[in-house]
């Protein structure tokens, strides 16, 4: 075998791969590993969903609905849920999964931002990593819309609604997509071909290269005994690092399937069938889509022309944030290198606190977005604490604006003193440098300069 | 303590002391306005017909109702409602609200208030049962209200219910009946905890922002095929474990963030973390230890990998 392919040669500088031993480098392996279970689940459940929106007539084991007509996508569901042997179990699992997938690749994204991790050489595993964020959510909202509860049915009716307020295309455009007017008979199976075949496809094609760049890279480290941008210091892929991870997937594994057993998760039961015409409180997205029903929540009811044109006004909260943010991300590594003019190679990470200006704009853009999301929850808020609802989306809008400037003000205070805790002003880098540089030989490093960076005031020592 | 004890004591056995005296005093001044009785109770006969299917000797005991109730009212309501019940600054004109708004108002406890509140809140009902049927005739023979509903689970469907529910009561009081928000600090209350006869009057009497819901929107079946619903919803089979009170993906949310990947994040915490670093520096003797005074995140990494350190290409 190794004469025909030489596997032997790749296999040996596989397991010599040395990687970093630091908890936030695992951040990323949560999400691969929620995306393992994602496909293993819902290869299960993609054996008993029917995604045919004809109508039929339940007739299974949950009493209220029986005898109700409903769509076959739906009564499909109900029988997973009320008839399938572990299909209860393997829907939560699988939905748990993909609310934990999208919230580790969050702060897996935010480790990335907030360490530098995105600069050169890893702008393009930068951009690969945004895309499988806006797959994920993609293929978050495709798969719990093809249920065609009431619930999934009115988030549909919103995106619907926001896709036609997009100027000139919009029409043709949800047109498309939807087959004609909302909701039509044909987006569910379509949902369900994006769901289960196309964008799971791409995310794990992404994955694959997301990876690759990885180990061509090498992996990035925080300064440290011997860290420099020369090297990796870490633990080897074999044994050591293949069974912790190992380890961590079961360990993932563990973990969602006990809120699938023990936590319900989308009761598609109590929602009843989507009925156009019907809605119910506390209509919510997943976490992952709150910030964009938050923007939708706190836009005022403007009406605004351009040109004679009229601009609907779904198109500013509902299009514009999520343009301008994924835009933002797309962009940022090459935003921040323009006004550092830092273009080296680096491998050595960032500690936040040494470049606050990143640290405060990340920690602002963050509380943006966590702000959006509380507003997109705010009748549940209003009920949980008994407040009023208009006095909340008063209070949102308010805090939209003036809340990232406080955080932002407050994470760049503690960034510099963090720094003065550190005692003399010390770039990280230099540290590491110097002391490997001492022959990694008992050399303890000296004082070394402030770090020279352009953009952020560095205050004098204390 | 014993002080406050005592006070309450003393309000109690007030109450109760006039309570009686009412009671003693109903039916003598039943007997002696019974005329005057008369024409105010063919006010809403269908409405006191629908209430007392009994109906042998309604005459002298509604007559009695009536007059008990008059007096209730002229204690604890007339201050707000106004003599027989056209309102005031403080209070709305309740001749109306018939039968089924004084069943439902007394016996969910919104009536009478506490405090003043854009919404009166639910409180273990004030008066005995005997009050409330007197209270209850008296504000039927104010004007022309709607009656109390015949509501009896046993004979409803959940299926119709349900549909019907989804349709006309979940958008605002939520598909699970756990309630939501409305406008200006207002709330569709949770159903969880109100009986069915009450659930039945709601619709019927539109309480607060509530639409009434007459007889040609909701059949009294349909009427009772919801309150059979809701009813079911108090204790629905809950397959699939913790039903997070029913705040659907709000709640999901923070489980899945707060504890799912919560644990997660101290699981990966707990597999890096540093096993026994001082012993492994003792061993190597060859490792750069930190000046004391810069704490960076060199601390982070162990002494032993350095001998692993890869090259970056």
């Amino acid at each position: 075998m190794d004469e025909r392919f030489g596997l032997a040669l790749v296999g040996q500088s596989a397991i010599q791969k040395i990687f970093p031993n630091h908890w936030s480098f695992l951040l990323g392996e949560l999400a691969l590993y929620s995306f393992v279970v994602l496909v293993g689940t819902g290869i299960y459940l993609s054996l008993f969903f029917n995604a045919n929106t004809g109508e039929t007539t339940y007739a299974g084991s949950y009493q209220p609905l029986q005898g109700v007509r409903m769509s076959n996508a739906y009564a499909s569901a109900l029988d997973i849920s009320f008839e399938t042997k572990a299909g209860l179990l393997t829907r939560q699992v699988h939905h748990w999964a993909a609310l934990i997938f999208i919230g580790a690749i969050v702060v897996h994204l935010a480790r990335v931002f907030f360490t530098g991790a995105f600069r050169r050489p890893r702008e393009l595993n930068w951009v690969v990593g945004i895309t499988l964020f806006l797959l994920a959510i993609v293929n978050g909202f495709a798969g719990y819309s093809l249920l065609d509860d009431q619930l999934s049915g009115t988030g549909l009716r919103i995106g619907y609604s926001v896709l036609i307020s997009i100027p000139v295309v919009g029409t043709w455009l949800a047109s498309l997509i939807f087959g004609g007017e909302f909701p039509g008979t044909d987006i569910i199976p379509r949902l369900f071909v994006a769901h289960v075949l196309i964008v799971p496809l791409l995310i794990m094609v992404l994955i694959a290269i997301h990876l690759a760049i990885l180990v061509k890279h090498k992996h990035a480290h925080f300064p440290g005994a011997g860290a420099t941008d020369n090297n990796v210091v870490g633990e080897r892929l074999w044994p050591t690092y293949t069974f912790k991870a190992a380890g961590l997937f079961f360990l993932v594994f563990a973990v969602e399937v006990a809120l699938g057993g023990f936590a319900q998760v989308n009761p598609i039961w109590l929602y009843g069938p989507f009925a156009p015409q019907n809605v119910s409180s506390a209509s919510q997205p997943d976490w992952y889509m709150g910030w964009l029903e938050g923007a939708l929540r706190l836009m005022p009811p403007w009406e605004t022309r351009i040109a004679g044109f009229t601009i609907p006004n779904p198109f500013w909260a509902g299009v514009v944030p999520p343009g301008v943010l994924f835009g933002l991300l797309y962009a940022w590594p090459w935003i921040e290198a323009r006004f550092t003019k830092d273009h080296a190679e680096h491998h050595v990470l960032d500690r936040p606190r040494d470049r606050p200006v990143r640290t405060a704009l990340g920690v602002g853009v963050l509380t943006m977005a966590s702000v959006l999301g509380f507003a997109g929850s705010d009748d549940v808020l209003a009920v949980a604490f008994n407040l009023s609802i208009n006095g909340l989306v008063w209070t949102f809008r308010v805090l939209l604006f003036v809340g990232p400037l406080i955080t932002g003000a407050i994470a760049y205070k503690v960034c510099l003193e963090l720094q003065r805790r550190d005692g003399p002003l010390v770039d990280p880098v230099l540290v590491a440098q110097a002391s490997s540089n001492g022959e990694g030989g008992g050399g303890s490093p000296g004082k070394v300069p402030p770090s020279p960076e352009p953009a952020e005031p560095v205050p004098a020592d204390p | 303590m014993g002080e406050r004890r005592k006070v309450a004591l003393f309000v109690a056995l007030a109450i109760g002391a006039t309570g009686a005296l009412l009671v003693v005093r109903g039916p003598a001044e039943a007997g002696q306005s019974g005329g005057q009785g008369d024409p105010s109770g063919t006010a809403g006969p269908g409405a006191t017909a629908t209430q007392s299917s009994t109906g042998s000797n309604r005459g002298a005991a509604d007559g009695a109702l009536v007059e008990g109730g008059r007096q209730l009212f002229l204690t604890s309501c007339v201050s707000c409602h106004g003599v027989d019940g056209f309102g005031g600054p403080d209070g709305p004109n309740i001749q109306t609200a018939g039968e089924a708004g004084a069943d439902f108002m007394l016996r969910t406890g919104r009536m009478p208030m506490a405090a003043p509140s854009p919404q009166p809140p639910t409180k273990p009902p004030a008066y005995n049962d005997e009050q409330i049927r007197q209270l209850v005739a008296y504000v039927a023979t104010l004007g022309n209200g709607p009656a109390i509903p015949e509501i009896d689970t046993s004979r409803g469907s959940v299926q119709k219910g349900s549909q019907l529910y989804l349709s006309n009561c979940a958008a605002c009081h939520n598909s699970a009946a756990v309630g939501g928000a409305i406008s200006y600090g207002r709330y569709a209350p949770s159903l969880q905890q109100t009986a069915a006869q009450q659930v039945g009057e709601a619709p019927r009497v539109g309480p607060g922002e509530m639409p009434t819901f007459d007889a040609r929107a909701i059949s009294p079946s349909e009427l009772n095929d919801i309150a059979t619903y809701v009813e079911y919803l108090r204790k629905p089979p809950n397959p699939g474990g913790a039903n997070l009170g029913y705040t659907g993906p709000v709640a999901e949310g923070f489980v899945a963030l707060l504890i799912g990947l919560g644990i997660l994040v101290l699981v990966i915490r707990w597999i890096t973390r540093e096993s026994g670093a001082g012993s492994v520096k003792e061993a190597h003797g060859k490792v750069p230890v930190p000046a004391p005074h810069v704490k960076t995140a060199r601390d982070a990494h162990p002494a032993t990998t350095v001998g692993e350190a890869e090259a970056n290409g």
